[in-house]
């Protein structure tokens, strides 16, 4: 099993996000977890890469327990992932080629032609050669989510989180990331885990999809039994309806 | 916010700062500095704050001498006003008042860009790159201080003198022989070395004091305002407080 949670907690304060998450997730799989905006889903991708530790609870990456590693164990562990945050998070003051290279050049195994093609070939995958040189603040969001995606998979790790990755993008740029993944996923075989809220999306980019509700794992299910779902809340959330406002009463 | 929840925040704070200090000390031990990324902070540091320094220096030096000559003019005693100077300069405001300018030049802009980062989520990223933000951010501008500000302010304590002399010998015609012997009798190495022992203290607070600030920055861009203005202030309350008590323990170690 790659990734495997058991009764994961997290809380904020007063505020508890995730009340007990289990699941568990095979090496190659590509999966989405869908649910509410603020429903603790980026959190839960957070937690599987160690950036926040749970309350409670145990979180294995490939059989080894992350949950009570420091910074520096977990450092190795996150050498297995690469990950697109929903806002990109380029640095800013690296031009493309370094933010692509950069896992690459800080390690210094690699030699600088081989770099430099490894880099070309990865942008060439996303659509953005030549494009090397560009500052972030050149780029525009989608390209942006491209070059983060090129720089999530250019050291070709074995698992592919996606922060929202269609968010804040039109609907063109959005399929062309979706197309993205999916040929990431085809390409190099990692087992990937989409966070969103985009139901296109999470169709068009995954073979299973978990649902987050209040806390918990509502739904574990394929793409089409999730569709085709007749449970209110799953339907609900797909068809995108929201609950009845009362009307007001100061009128 | 209770001053219970107060001072229990500052205490917490007080805790992962010394977190930082371990994790810096840790790093220091045990990972390769990247130099390319040292040099250049040692380049922001230290070449981009020449003007501030200079300026600094040198009316400092030139307003201490114009006081000092005014009250010994009346006794009698202008040849002593450069020794003055040259002890004043060295060891307590050629070191306080670099460190002050380079709390405000450079540690705002530490805490800023760290704080930026974070709050745009390039520190999640760097850590999903396997590189710890200790080891990236912190230890090169720590290091870049640790040799930037010792000459920093030695060269604002020596344009201080100089500029002090000449107010001296042209302005305020003092006999320039005299009252050069009596700065070079009078000021002892240890002053200097005070100084100079003070600038290592001073550049590691406002290493640590503005990556901390940076680091821990609050969410949105009011976050990274309060994070900056933080960083200033804590840093020259640190080198004004740690200041009065390095002089007392280096004037008994060094006397």
């Amino acid at each position: 099993m790659m990734i495997q949670l058991r009764n994961v907690q997290k809380s904020f304060g007063a505020l508890r996000v995730l009340e007990g998450v289990d699941f568990s997730i095979e090496k190659g799989q590509a999966v989405a977890i869908i649910g509410v905006s603020g429903g603790g889903k980026s959190v839960l991708l957070k937690l599987i890469i160690g950036l926040i530790a749970p309350d409670a609870g145990e979180i294995q990456i490939d059989g080894r327990n992350i949950t009570g590693m420091n910074e520096r164990q977990l450092l190795q562990v996150r050498r297995k992932f690469g990950m697109l945050f929903q806002g990109s998070a380029l640095f800013d003051s690296l031009n493309v080629e370094d933010n692509v290279g950069f896992l690459l050049r800080r390690e210094g195994r690699t030699p600088a032609a081989e770099m430099a093609r490894r880099v070309g070939e990865v942008l060439e995958l996303v659509g953005l050669e030549g494009t090397q040189k560009k500052m972030p603040a050149e780029l525009s969001g989608g390209m942006r989510k491209r070059v983060g995606l090129a720089r999530a998979v250019v050291y070709r790790p074995e698992i592919v989180l996606y922060d929202e990755p269609t968010t804040g993008l039109d609907p063109i740029a959005a399929d062309s990331i979706d197309q993205l993944i999916s040929r990431v996923v085809e390409t190099f075989h990692v087992t990937s885990i989409a966070v969103t809220h985009d139901m296109r999306s999470a169709r068009r980019i995954s073979r299973r999809i978990l649902m987050l509700e209040q806390g918990r794992i509502y739904a574990d299910q394929t793409p089409d039994e999730i569709f085709k779902s007749t449970d209110p809340v799953i339907h609900r959330f797909v068809n995108g309806i929201a609950e009845p406002i009362g009307k007001p009463t100061f009128v | 916010m209770t001053s219970v929840e107060k001072v229990r925040d500052w205490f917490a704070g007080l805790g992962r700062g010394t977190l930082l200090c371990r994790e810096i000390a840790a790093s220091l031990g045990t990972v390769k500095p990247v130099w390319r990324d040292v040099v250049y902070q040692l380049y922001f540091i230290g070449v981009r704050s020449q003007s501030v320094v200079v300026i600094t220096g040198m009316f400092t030096g030139m307003v201490l001498c114009a006081q000092a000559f005014f009250q010994f003019h009346r006794v009698k005693m202008d040849s002593a006003t450069l020794a003055v100077v040259s002890v004043t300069m060295g060891s307590e405001l050629g070191p306080v008042l670099t460190g002050l300018m380079v709390a405000g030049r450079v540690g705002a802009a530490i805490a800023a860009e760290i704080g930026t980062m974070r709050v745009t989520e390039q520190i999640d990223a760097l850590r999903t790159l396997a590189a710890h933000p200790v080891d990236y951010l912190v230890v090169p501008r720590f290091l870049a201080m640790l040799l930037a500000m010792p000459l920093l302010t030695v060269e604002c304590i020596a344009l201080g003198i100089a500029a002090a002399y000449l107010v001296a010998a042209f302005l305020l015609g003092i006999n320039q022989a005299d009252a050069w012997h009596q700065m070079i009798h009078y000021t002892d190495v240890n002053d200097m070395l005070t100084g100079i022992i003070k600038t290592f203290i001073f550049g590691s607070v406002i290493a640590v004091v503005s990556c901390y600030k940076g680091l821990n920055c609050p969410q949105g861009a009011e976050g990274v305002g309060h994070a900056t203005t933080e960083a200033v202030v804590y840093s020259s309350i640190a080198i004004l407080v740690s200041n009065f008590f390095l002089t007392m323990l280096l004037n008994t170690l060094l006397r």
